[in-house]
């Protein structure tokens, strides 16, 4: 079985995020950048898979993103080799921050079909940056196989899956039809760590380049800007006694409570 | 330039969701920016919808094409998307507006993909420049907002609840079937089992009023104040990571950077640091109320109105005075 991990370089989440002078991209400026945690729960479920199934079963990751440095998308091939993957895949993008989804998910699904056969795809159900939660389901109806989103539990049985989607008030059991795409909700799988002997073994395992002639985005991303600053605020009072007040205050000045 | 646009109106325990009410009303709004046009609405579900279509009309839509069978009472990917998309086929619209849900969520991409059309998702405001619409969304869960034109045509933009007005009006909408050219056992997955988590609350990412607990609440027991507080004023329960993290609550109840992006009228933060990546999830709340024992929390710094003090105080006080107002 050849399972597939889609996986992106996002900021840490504890990153503060300023925008660049220009107003086109953010400062790089001591920015650190991880695995997405969403991809690595995704990750972590593709390897245990891969370890349950008897037989020659790989994991290939793919990543796109930049080349070069700290925000280097290879960096975090290096993290799912070290976790257990087979092998990596890595699609330049010269400007993955101003990248729709829709073009993100060409350049994966077409870096997909030239990996031959493959069976599953897994991707985390969103990155933590660019926040589109797009890139799963659009990747599989560019390949044309189903995809269940959301998921908190995944068995493989033959050529079929059977999925737990975490739903809107709702929880689904899915059967679907391999291949297929699934993106991964954080209670899909437990976070896994590497070892040091995992980590200096990672750097011998391969990472091809897959080339992608980018089209021209599907939008155009006219400038970044910080959020509305927020007004500050009022302490109304301390301890249970500001009670009143404070409901006196969201009813009649906020307006954001009726009785 | 006349535009058509079409909006997926989603349905929810027999009613349209408030957030699709919102997506027509911008539809309208837009329509008339966009020097008029068309708006249609397009309804999935049993087969009771066929019934509720015509009140879409005071919202903003001029027509609706309604695909209904018992089949498609609960919300499946695979179907939904591919009446969308033959809706859209017919229609050909410039803009298709679907409300950021989380079902919304995982239609909206389905649906650009299989129309090769650029989405815009979980958009926070919307404008016409030069005839163009002009999209703002939030980027890195809030900590800035990308300012972007889509190109192609048509558009798939999904809407973040309560980020829009609905506004109902008079009008009356034009009903017509959308038919449905395929059969459950043809998609290529299959609902074996639903369980329902709960009813009734909304989700937090549509919820208008959230009370979210942290880490001042010291145990998940304690999280009954939140609770009761939350079904006093109708709130849906919220959480922060660190709280998650220590499985006192579900992911699902999990707001900020790497759970739920909110955008309540009211949001209650209770015994809640701040964590930046807890204030990217939140921040575009419309009231921020804060109650914490450190007045140097970080939460302050964001919130409209603060109690300093004991939340195992303040909280229950707050119940029970919501209970005398509203006469208990």
């Amino acid at each position: 079985m050849q399972i597939i991990v889609c996986v992106k370089a996002v900021p840490d989440t504890a990153t503060r995020i300023k925008i660049a002078s220009n107003g086109q991209k953010i400062d790089q400026e001591g920015v650190k950048y991880a695995l997405g945690p969403y991809d690595a729960r995704a990750c972590a479920k593709a390897i245990e898979l891969r370890d349950a199934i008897k037989g020659d079963s790989k994991v290939i990751a793919i990543a796109s993103g930049f080349s070069d440095g700290e925000r280097d998308a290879k960096k975090r091939l290096k993290d799912v080799l070290a976790l257990g993957a087979d092998k990596g895949v890595f699609i330049a993008d010269p400007d993955p921050e101003h990248r729709d989804p829709l073009s993100v998910a060409q350049a994966l699904a077409a870096a997909i079909k030239a990996q031959g056969k493959w069976d599953l795809v897994l991707f985390g159900r969103q990155a933590v940056d660019d926040q589109n939660l797009a890139v799963g389901p659009m990747t599989a109806a560019l390949l044309g196989v189903a995809c269940v989103t959301d998921a908190v539990a995944l068995e493989v049985t033959g050529d079929k899956a059977v999925v737990t989607r975490a739903a809107e008030s709702r929880t689904e059991t899915i059967e679907v039809k391999l291949p297929a795409c699934v993106t991964a909700q954080r209670d899909l799988a437990e976070e896994k760590y590497p070892k040091l002997k995992d980590i200096l073994g990672a750097g011998k395992k391969p990472i091809e380049t897959f080339a992608f002639a980018w089209p021209a985005p599907a939008w155009e991303v006219k400038k970044l800007s910080a959020p509305p600053p927020r007004q500050a605020g009022k302490i109304v009072g301390e301890g249970p006694d500001a009670v009143p007040k404070l409901l006196e205050l969201l009813q009649s000045e906020a307006k954001a409570l009726t009785f | 330039m006349a535009s058509k646009i079409v909006v997926f109106a989603e349905v929810r325990d027999g009613r349209f969701k408030k957030a699709a009410l919102e997506c027509l009303s911008e539809a309208r709004k837009l329509k008339g920016e966009l020097g008029g046009g068309d708006v249609t609405a397009v309804v999935v579900g049993g087969a009771q919808v066929s019934s509720l279509a015509p009140s879409l009309g005071a919202y903003g839509a001029d027509r609706v094409l309604v695909a209904s069978a018992d089949w498609l009472e609960r919300y499946d990917g695979e179907a939904y998307s591919k009446l969308v998309v033959a809706a859209v086929s017919a229609e050909k619209p410039d803009v298709v507006l679907i409300a950021a849900s989380l079902d919304g969520k995982d239609l909206a991409p389905r649906v650009a993909a299989l129309l090769g059309a650029g989405l815009a998702a979980d958009v926070t405001a919307a404008k016409v420049e030069g005839g163009k619409l002009q999209i703002t969304r939030p980027v890195y869960a809030g900590k800035a907002y990308a300012t972007l034109e889509v190109k192609t045509t048509p558009q798939v933009i999904s809407v973040r609840p309560n980020a829009f007005p609905a506004e109902q009006k008079t009008g009356t909408a034009q009903v017509s079937p959308l038919a449905i050219s395929f059969k459950p056992e043809d998609l290529p997955s299959k609902v074996l089992e639903v369980k329902a988590a709960k009813t009734g609350k909304a989700d937090l990412t549509e919820a208008e009023r959230i009370v979210s607990g942290g880490r001042g609440l010291k145990g998940p027991e304690n999280f009954k104040i939140i609770e009761e507080l939350a079904e006093e004023i109708g709130a849906t329960v919220g959480a922060s990571r660190a709280v998650v993290d220590s499985g006192w609550r579900p992911h699902s109840d999990q707001v900020g950077q790497t759970g739920k992006t909110v955008s309540p009228n009211l949001y209650v933060a209770v015994g809640v640091s701040g964590a930046i990546q807890h204030l990217a999830g939140m921040s575009t709340s419309k009231c921020i109320v804060a109650i914490n024992k450190d007045k140097d929390a970080p939460i302050f710094k964001v919130a409209d109105y603060g109690i300093v003090g004991d939340l195992f105080e303040v909280v229950p006080r707050m119940t029970a005075e919501v209970r005398k107002l509203k006469g208990k």
